[in-house]
C-alpha cells in the first residue's frame, strides 16, 4: 500500500522538483563555479597572449621568422633580431635550474626529514624570508657584493682551469651570464624548497613507515618512496621556479652585463628577453621598436610553453613507472 | 636470498653521503640567504628611525623624510591583488585538483605554468594597456590588477598540488558520512591542505610585494600620501628602485632602509598569517 | 606548541635584526649635519685623493610637507631621469609656495615621458631628447620647454702599472672618446692618449668600454656629441636614446655604468655629472672644438649655452653638444618639459604654467645651482617666458 502511494507520488513530481533535488546538495553549483573559475583563469592567459599578438604585427610583417634567428638588434637602423635574447634567457634559466633544483631538494629534504625539531621552524622561515627580498635588492646586492666577492674569483678559476672549453672562454668581467644564473638560482631557491618541503610534509606517514619497515635506509626511503610520491608537487614547484627564472627582470638586468655578443661562454656578459624589454620599453619611441619589444614578450610566452611541454613529457615518462596512487 | 653484507655496507654509505649532502646543500643555500639578510639589516639599519615610518619622502639634499606613503600604498595595492587573485586561484585550483584529466584541467595547468613565466614588466604593460590607457589615469587599482596576475599562478599551482596531496581516505570518509562535495572540499580537504596553501599565498604575497617593474606603468608612484584607489600611489619596491638608481648616497642609504622595512613587513605578515591559521585549525579541532 | 614555537622564532629573528641593526648604527655612517640656527652653510672642501671640490651643504631640518588644502589639485608628470633630483626638490619647495597644488613626477625615462604625454595619461612630460617629426605628429599641440642644462662626463677606473689607482684628470682629445667607443683605440697607452697626457703614466691595459644598456636621454646627448665630433660614428652608429654600441658592456642606469666601471680595471664610461660628483668618480677633461681642454664646470656649460644663444626656433629645441667656444664643455644638453599649448583642464593648466615660471625664476634657479644643474641664460629665459604666455585653455588664454 505504502509503496504504491509512494510510486504515485514520485510519478507526479514535476521536473522542477527533480531539478531542485539535483541541486540541493550544492554540488552541481560547486562544480559549475569551479569550472567557471578555471575558465576565467584560462581566458586571462589567452587574452594576455592575444594582446601580445595583436600589438606586434609590424615586426612579423617586416622580419617574419628571421626575427627569431637574426642577431642584429639595432634601434638606429631599425633592424631587430631576437636570437641573442632567446639564447641568453634559455642559458641563464636552465643553468639557474641546474644550480637550484638539487640544492632546493636538498633543503626540502633536510627541512622535512632530517632537521631536528627545534631547527625546522626557524630555518623554514629564513628560507621563506628569502622570497620576500625584492628583486631590486637582489640586483644591487648581486652587483656590488656577490659578484666581486664570490662570482668573480670562481669565474677566474674556471677560466684558468677549464678555459679551453667553449663554455668558459673569454675575458672575465664582473657581470656575466654565470652571475645572472647564480643570482637567479638564489632567487628561485625559496620557491622550490618551500613548496617541496610542504609537499614532502604532506606525504602520509604510512608511506614512510612502510618503506622503513621493509628495511630501506633513510635515504632510500626518501629517494624511492617520498620523491616519486611527491613528484607532481615537486615538479609544480620546479616549474614555478623556472617561471620565475624566465621572467625575472630587475635582478638579471643589473648583473648580466647587457651585451649582445653571441658566444656560448658562461663567463661573458649576455642579455635576456626580460632585460631588453625592461631596458628599452620606456624609451622605445617609434612603432616598429615598441612592437618588436612586444614581439619578444610573445616569444618568451611561447618559449615558456615549449619548456613546460618538454617538462611535462619528461615527467609523464618517469611517472609511468610509478604506482597508481600517485596522480600526475 | 640471503642478506648480503657488502650490499648493505654500500647502502649505508650511500645513505650517509646523501644525507650529508642534503645538510651541505642547506648550508650552501642558507649562507647567501643570511648574507643578503644581514647586509639588508646592516645597511638598512643605519638610518632606521621612527620618523622613517611616519614621514613623507623628502627630495635630495633635504635630510630626514620617510616612506609612510609607500607603506600604506603597498598595503593597499597588495590588498587589492590578494582580493582579486586569491578567491579566483582557490576556485580554479579546486577545479584542477578535482578534475585533473579533463581537457579544461590539463589546459588550465599548462596555461598557469606559462603565465608564471611571463616577466613582471610585461604584465605591468598589459595592465597599462587594458586599464591605464582607457582611463587615461594611472591608479592604485591598475597596480593591484597587475600584481594579482603575477600572484595568480603561484597561489593556484601550490593550492592545487596541496589539495591533491590530501590523502584520499579523508575525502572518502567525509563523502561516506554524507557530506556534499563542496562541504568536503571546504571543510575537510582545504583545511587539511591549509598549511601548504598558506605557504603558496605567502610566497605569492612576498613576490608581489617586492615587484617594482609593474608598478612603473600602473601605480606610477606618488610622493604624497594617498589612499585613493583611482589615483597614482607609492609602493615600497618602487621607492627602493627610485632611491637605488639615484646619484645620491643618502638616497642609496634610504633604498636599503626601505628594503629593510619591506622585508620586515612581509616577515611580520607571514608570522601573523601562520598564527591565525594555527588558531583557526585548533578551533576547528584539527590539532 | 606550534604557536609558541613561532612566537619564539619571530622574536629571535627580530632580536637578531635589532642587534645587527644596532651594531651597524654604532659604526659611523655619513650623516648630513643639521644646524638649526643657520639657514644654509656652504663649505668647500678639497679632497686630496680625487682632487674634487666638494660642496657640503648643511640645511635646516626639513619642514614637513604641508598638508594640502581641501580641494587641492594633483598634477602628474613623467619623463627624464636626468632632471629628477631637481624636479623633486622643486616640487617639494613649491608645495610651500602654493599650497593648493601638488606635483607628482616619476622618472621613467625620456621616451616614457614622451609616450605618456602623447597618451595623455599625465599632465606634463619631460625629456632630454629632442622630439622627432614623428613624435610631434602623434602629439599635436605639444611644446618643448627648456628648463635647465647639465654636463655629461667620461668616468674611468684605471690602475697604473705599479698597481696604484690613477687619480689625475685624464685629458681626452677631441675624437678620442668616439674612437674609444668605436673600438679603434683599444689600449690606455695608445699614442693618442699618451700624447695628450704626458704627465700620466698610462698603463698598457685594454680599455673596457661601458655604456648605458637602457634607453636614456643621457645616451641621446652623448651620442649626439659623438656624432658631431666623428663622422665615422655618425655613419656607423648614429644618435639615439638607445644605440647599438660597437663594443663593450652595458650597465643599467647611471649606477649600472658606475658599478661596472668601478669593478673593472681599465674601464671607461659616461654618466651625468651630478652622479660622478656625488659618488666621487674620477672623470676626465675633454678637448672641445676650439682645441682647449675643459672641465665640466657650471661656467663651462654656461659658455656652451651662450655659444648657441637663443636661436632655437619655434620649437625651442636646441642641441648644445660640441660647442665652439674656448671655455665650453662639449658634452652638455638641455632638458625639456613637454606641455600641450592648449590645455584641457584650466585649473591644472594655470597651475602648471605658474610653476614653470617659478622654476625658471631666481627662486628656482637657486635650487638648480645647488644641485649642479645650470639654469637658462637670460636670452633663452626670455624666449621661454614669451612662449609660456601663449599657452591657452580650451582656446581661451589662461
Amino acid at each position: 500500500m505504502f509503496a504504491v502511494s509512494q510510486a504515485k507520488q514520485r510519478a507526479s513530481q514535476s521536473r522542477w522538483q527533480t531539478l531542485k533535488r539535483h541541486l540541493q546538495h550544492g554540488d552541481v553549483l560547486f562544480r559549475v563555479l569551479t569550472a567557471l573559475g578555471a575558465l576565467t583563469v584560462f581566458m586571462l592567459i589567452v587574452i594576455i597572449g592575444y594582446e601580445l599578438w595583436l600589438n606586434s604585427p609590424l615586426p612579423r610583417e617586416k622580419f617574419g621568422w628571421r626575427f627569431l634567428v637574426e642577431s642584429e638588434w639595432n634601434p638606429v637602423t631599425q633592424e631587430f633580431g631576437a636570437f641573442p635574447f632567446i639564447f641568453g634567457t634559455l642559458q641563464t634559466s636552465v643553468m639557474a635550474l641546474i644550480f637550484a633544483v638539487p640544492v632546493s631538494l636538498g633543503i626540502a629534504i633536510f627541512l622535512a626529514e632530517l632537521a631536528p625539531a627545534w631547527l625546522r621552524q626557524p630555518l623554514g622561515f629564513i628560507v621563506e624570508l628569502l622570497a620576500a627580498v625584492p628583486s631590486v635588492v637582489y640586483g644591487l646586492w648581486g652587483l656590488f657584493v656577490f659578484i666581486p666577492a664570490f662570482v668573480r674569483p670562481i669565474a677566474e678559476l674556471l677560466h684558468t682551469t677549464l678555459g679551453f672549453l667553449p663554455l668558459f672562454t673569454g675575458p672575465v668581467y664582473g657581470p656575466s651570464r654565470l652571475s645572472a644564473s647564480l643570482i637567479l638560482a638564489i632567487m628561485i631557491l625559496p620557491t622550490i624548497s618551500a613548496v617541496s618541503r610542504d609537499v614532502l610534509l604532506a606525504i602520509p606517514a604510512s608511506q614512510r613507515e612502510a618503506a622503513l619497515a621493509l628495511g630501506a635506509t633513510r635515504w632510500e626511503m626518501i629517494w624511492r618512496v617520498l620523491l616519486p610520491y611527491g613528484l607532481s608537487g615537486i615538479l609544480g614547484a620546479v616549474i614555478l621556479g623556472l617561471g620565475r627564472a624566465l621572467g625575472e627582470t630587475m635582478a638579471v638586468t643589473m648583473v648580466i652585463g647587457n651585451n649582445l655578443a653571441l658566444t656560448a661562454s658562461l663567463l661573458h656578459p649576455g642579455y635576456t628577453m626580460a632585460s631588453i624589454i625592461a631596458n628599452e620599453f620606456a624609451e622605445a619611441t617609434y612603432e616598429l621598436y615598441i612592437q618588436s619589444l612586444i614581439q619578444i614578450a610573445l616569444v618568451l610566452f611561447v618559449v615558456t610553453l615549449v619548456l613546460n611541454s618538454i617538462a611535462r613529457v619528461l615527467v609523464w615518462r618517469v611517472a609511468r613507472r610509478v604506482p597508481t596512487e600517485v596522480r600526475i | 636470498m640471503m642478506w648480503n653484507p657488502a650490499h648493505y655496507q654500500r647502502r649505508k654509505l650511500v645513505n650517509a653521503v646523501m644525507l650529508a649532502l642534503c645538510g651541505l646543500a642547506t648550508l650552501f643555500a642558507v649562507a647567501p640567504l643570511l648574507w643578503i639578510l644581514v647586509y639588508v639589516f646592516q645597511e638598512g639599519g643605519r638610518h632606521l628611525s621612527l620618523q622613517f615610518f611616519t614621514e613623507l619622502p623628502t627630495p635630495v639634499g633635504v635630510p630626514g623624510g620617510g616612506v609612510v606613503n609607500a607603506i600604506v600604498g603597498s598595503a593597499i595595492v597588495v590588498g587589492i591583488a590578494c582580493a582579486l587573485s586569491i578567491p579566483l586561484a582557490l576556485v580554479a585550483a579546486m577545479y584542477a585538483a578535482e578534475h585533473p584529466n579533463t581537457p579544461l584541467g590539463v589546459t588550465l595547468r599548462f596555461a598557469t605554468d606559462v603565465l608564471s613565466g611571463v616577466p613582471s614588466i610585461v604584465i605591468g604593460i598589459f595592465a597599462y594597456t587594458i586599464i591605464v590607457l582607457p582611463q587615461k589615469q594611472f591608479s592604485a587599482f591598475s597596480g593591484g590588477v597587475a600584481l594579482a596576475i603575477i600572484m595568480l599562478p603561484i597561489v593556484l599551482r601550490t593550492t592545487e598540488e596541496m589539495i591533491k596531496l590530501v590523502p584520499r581516505h579523508l575525502r572518502e570518509g567525509s563523502l561516506a558520512l554524507g557530506a556534499s562535495e563542496w562541504k568536503t572540499m571546504l571543510q575537510v580537504t582545504l583545511p587539511a591542505a591549509i598549511n601548504g596553501v598558506v605557504t603558496g599565498i605567502m610566497l605569492g604575497v612576498a613576490r608581489v610585494a617586492g615587484e617594482a617593474a609593474p608598478m612603473i606603468f600602473t601605480a606610477f608612484g606618488n610622493p604624497f600620501f594617498s589612499t585613493d584607489v583611482n589615483q597614482p600611489i607609492a609602493t615600497l619596491p618602487h621607492m627602493i628602485f627610485v632611491y637605488a638608481i639615484s646619484p645620491y648616497k643618502d638616497w642609496h642609504a634610504k633604498a636599503w632602509t626601505t628594503a629593510l622595512v619591506l622585508v620586515t613587513l612581509v616577515l611580520g605578515l607571514n608570522i601573523v598569517t601562520r598564527l591565525i591559521t594555527a588558531w583557526q585549525l585548533k578551533r576547528m579541532g584539527w590539532r | 606548541m606550534f604557536k609558541s614555537r613561532m612566537i619564539v622564532t619571530g622574536l629571535l629573528v627580530a632580536l637578531v635584526g635589532i642587534l645587527v641593526g644596532a651594531c651597524a648604527s654604532a659604526t659611523p655612517a655619513p650623516q648630513p649635519t643639521v644646524t638649526p640656527a643657520v639657514t644654509k652653510v656652504v663649505e668647500t672642501k678639497v679632497i686630496e685623493q680625487t682632487k674634487v671640490v666638494e660642496k657640503v651643504v648643511t640645511a635646516t631640518p626639513a619642514p614637513a610637507t604641508p598638508a594640502p588644502k581641501a580641494g587641492s589639485v594633483l598634477i602628474n608628470g613623467a619623463g627624464a631621469t636626468f632632471p629628477f633630483p631637481l624636479y623633486s626638490r622643486w616640487f617639494y619647495e613649491y608645495a610651500f609656495v602654493d599650497t593648493t597644488v601638488r606635483f607628482n613626477y616619476q622618472s621613467i625615462g625620456s621616451g616614457g615621458g614622451i609616450a605618456q604625454i602623447t597618451a595623455k595619461t599625465v599632465d606634463f612630460g619631460a625629456s632630454d631628447a629632442i622630439l622627432t617629426a614623428d613624435q610631434y605628429a602623434k602629439a599635436p599641440g605639444i611644446q618643448m620647454i627648456p628648463v635647465v642644462a647639465g654636463p655629461i662626463v667620461p668616468i674611468y677606473n684605471i690602475r697604473s702599472d705599479d698597481g696604484k689607482v690613477i687619480t689625475d684628470t685624464i685629458k681626452f682629445p677631441r675624437t678620442a672618446l668616439a674612437d674609444i667607443y668605436l673600438g679603434k683605440i683599444k689600449k690606455w697607452n695608445d699614442p693618442v692618449l699618451a700624447q695628450a697626457n704626458p704627465n700620466i703614466k698610462l698603463p698598457n691595459k685594454d680599455i673596457v668600454v661601458v655604456a648605458r644598456s637602457d634607453g636614456s636621454g643621457t645616451t641621446f646627448a652623448y651620442t649626439d656629441y659623438l656624432s658631431q665630433v666623428s663622422a665615422e660614428w655618425k655613419e656607423k652608429v648614429g644618435q639615439g636614446t638607445s644605440v647599438k654600441w660597437p663594443t663593450g658592456l652595458g650597465g643599467k642606469g647611471n649606477e649600472g655604468v658606475a658599478g661596472t666601471v668601478s669593478q673593472n680595471d681599465g674601464a671607461i664610461g659616461y654618466v651625468e655629472f651630478a652622479y660622478a660628483k656625488q659618488n666621487r668618480l674620477a672623470y676626465g677633461a675633454v678637448q672641445n672644438k676650439a682645441g682647449e681642454y675643459v672641465l665640466p664646470t657650471v661656467e663651462a656649460v654656461q659658455a656652451a649655452m651662450a655659444d648657441f644663444g637663443a636661436n632655437m626656433g619655434d620649437k625651442l629645441a636646441l642641441s648644445i653638444a660640441d660647442a665652439p667656444g674656448k671655455k665650453s664643455w662639449p658634452i652638455a644638453s638641455y632638458t625639456y618639459l613637454l606641455i600641450y599649448m592648449d590645455q584641457t583642464d584650466c585649473v591644472k593648466g594655470k597651475k602648471l604654467v605658474e610653476f614653470i615660471k617659478w622654476g625658471l625664476s631666481d627662486a628656482g634657479a637657486k635650487f638648480a645651482r645647488e644641485l649642479d644643474y645650470v639654469p637658462l641664460p637670460p636670452e633663452v629665459h626670455k624666449v621661454v617666458l614669451d612662449k609660456l604666455s601663449k599657452v591657452t585653455c580650451q582656446g581661451k588664454p589662461l
